[in-house]
């Protein structure tokens, strides 16, 4: 079975962002750029999986801009065997990104799709949902932990109440959340040895996916702010602030 | 044209955060319909219909609805969808599940998480962990949108809209329900919560979790926590308060033994007054707290909890 995950590349979680002056969108000149978090721990669950023998090839995804090759060279330095870019420099929303997703699909025919449940940029959480949709296929949204066995994956999903359990028809897509996994560090004989991966290049067009946004950015602002408070000396003094200046007790 | 409301329940009532929903939906359309879909969900039905501002409510039997699973409720939204100009959902776990399935099948974009509605068709939503705000524009037929709860003040009761049974869809025969794990608690739940404590690493373990418990149940508020307290263990997943967690906008948020990374100020920084105790004078919590208190949190929070007792 092949399992195909998507990468995708963000500014780094560490960076403190920041708002263009003509409030057109984020700066991201210059700015460190990193695989989306969730996205790793999707590499990471497929490595595992075919360390175990449930996998035969673990392909990586990515779509956007040249350097979008960079993340895809992490995913093999961590142990994906190829990866596939599409190379674009437009503005690809989740509903574009799941399209050419379900392209990449079609002709490789993966058992298994995993990707992050979100990007830490855009915050949609919606891509892997809209390719098992357009696919027709089950989903796992949110997994803590995965089960693959005969046709068919176990998967554990966080929830607002908790966890709960449900069985899915593969092929099918799965989401990942913080728990399913802790991922690893590439080693630096496998970085070299990444280097020497094959990585495919399609143009959105090649694939008769058509990209263009459906959502219109009008503007991006920085978020109100809050105003400084204080700091209190002794526990009498936060409960009196509390009790009779913000009066929430 | 109206706008339809997807209502997550649990049988007997529809989830406190409907209420919101149906409030962010009657911003986009001149008329609510809710959709209650489950097996046995008539209480449920009649608990949205209980809404104000609800016109009429969709009910929708099918023994495949019983667990909303994406792959057996989408189909039924999308088949109704062309009757709407919106379908809205709550940002929680089963919109975030359903509603991107539900635009796929539909070929349109959704709105993931707004917080505000500045017109029918345009929309403020977080990116970056609420650092930055975008205002978006949909040009599509229909609108698929996301709400934030805690941005839009709830609807009230009191309502009557006339229930509606309607036919269900079946089952699409590709995922089933195998059980649930869910944490059994008596507090208020976390998004609805007048007050919120919530702790992080400095507890240093789940044990120490039963000084926040004794302190919440004084306060009569829920609890929650940092991703860093949820990833070592010391409580279940549903606490986290953060940017892929929950968000939080309490009247009080007491966050102990938290530095306050930017994925969880995401969570909780719209809460009325923040309240800080670390023993890191640096930490970043800081710089979001009304009132910081900076000291061994094993000291403080009892003496807290006594304080409180004192009225």
């Amino acid at each position: 079975m092949k399992v195909l995950v998507a990468v995708k590349r963000v500014i780094d979680y560490n960076v403190k962002i920041r708002v263009k002056a003509d409030n057109t969108g984020v700066e991201t000149a210059n700015v460190k750029m990193s695989m989306n978090p969730f996205d790793e721990i999707a590499v990471e669950e497929a490595i595992r999986m075919k360390e175990k023998g449930a996998a035969t090839e673990v392909i990586a995804f990515s779509a956007g801009p040249a350097q979008c090759q960079e993340t895809i060279r992490t995913a093999l330095a961590m142990g994906a065997d190829r990866g596939i870019l599409v190379q674009s420099d437009a503005e690809l929303q989740p509903l574009a990104v799941a399209k050419l997703l379900k392209a990449v699909v079609d002709k490789e025919q993966p058992g298994l799709v995993i990707v992050g449940k979100q990007a830490i940029d855009d915050d949609s959480n919606q891509t892997g949902q809209m390719l098992a949709a357009l696919l027709g296929w089950s989903v796992g949204t949110f997994a803590n932990k995965l089960n693959v066995a005969d046709g068919t994956v176990e998967v554990k999903r966080e929830v607002d109440g908790g966890l709960e359990n449900i069985k899915i028809k593969m092929p099918a897509v799965i989401t990942t959340d913080l728990r399913l996994n802790e991922p690893r560090y590439a080693s630096l004989p496998n970085i070299m040895k990444a280097k020497k991966k094959p990585i495919e290049t399609l143009a959105p067009d090649a694939l008769g996916v058509d990209v263009a946004p459906r959502l219109k950015t009008l503007k991006v602002e920085e978020p109100p702010k809050r105003k400084s408070g204080i700091k209190v000396k002794t526990v009498a003094e936060l409960v009196e602030k509390l009790r009779n200046e913000a009066g929430v007790i | 044209m109206a706008v339809l409301v997807v209502a997550a329940h649990d049988g007997k009532t529809v989830r406190a955060n409907v209420a919101n929903a149906v409030a962010a939906a009657a911003q986009m359309g001149p008329e609510v319909h809710v959709l209650v879909a489950g097996s046995n969900a008539g209480e449920a039905a009649q608990s949205a219909a209980a809404i104000q501002g609800v016109a009429k409510v969709l009910q929708a039997e099918d023994a495949a609805y019983a667990n909303w699973l994406a792959e057996d409720i989408a189909p039924l939204v999308v088949k109704l969808a062309p009757n709407y100009s919106h379908v809205v959902m709550a940002a929680d776990s089963v919109g975030k599940n359903i509603a991107p399935r539900v635009a796929a099948m539909l070929d349109v974009a959704q709105v993931s998480e707004a917080i505000q509605v500045v017109s029918p068709d345009t929309f403020v939503r977080p990116i970056y962990a609420g650092n930055a705000m975008a205002t978006v524009q949909s040009a599509d037929k229909i609108k698929i949108v996301t709400v934030r709860p805690t941005n839009f003040k709830a609807a009230v009761g009191g309502g009557s809209a006339a229930i509606e049974q309607i036919e269900g869809t079946g089952s699409a025969g590709l995922s089933s329900f195998a059980g649930a794990e869910l944490s059994k608690s008596e507090r208020p739940e976390l998004t609805s919560a007048k007050i919120v404590v919530s702790g992080g690493r400095g507890l240093q373990s789940g044990e120490n979790f039963k000084m926040l418990e004794t302190l919440a149940d004084k306060l009569g508020a829920g609890l929650g926590a940092s991703r860093a307290a949820v990833d070592a263990g010391y409580v279940p997943n549903d606490y986290q308060v953060g940017q892929t967690g929950k968000v939080v906008a309490p009247d009080l948020y007491i966050a102990i033994g938290i530095s306050g990374a930017i994925q969880h100020l995401a969570g909780m920084k719209d809460s009325k007054t923040i309240v800080a105790i670390n023993k890191d004078e640096e930490a970043p919590i800081f710089q979001v707290a009304d009132y910081g208190l900076v000291g061994d949190l094993f000291q403080l929070v009892p003496e807290l909890t006594a304080a409180i007792e004192k009225k």
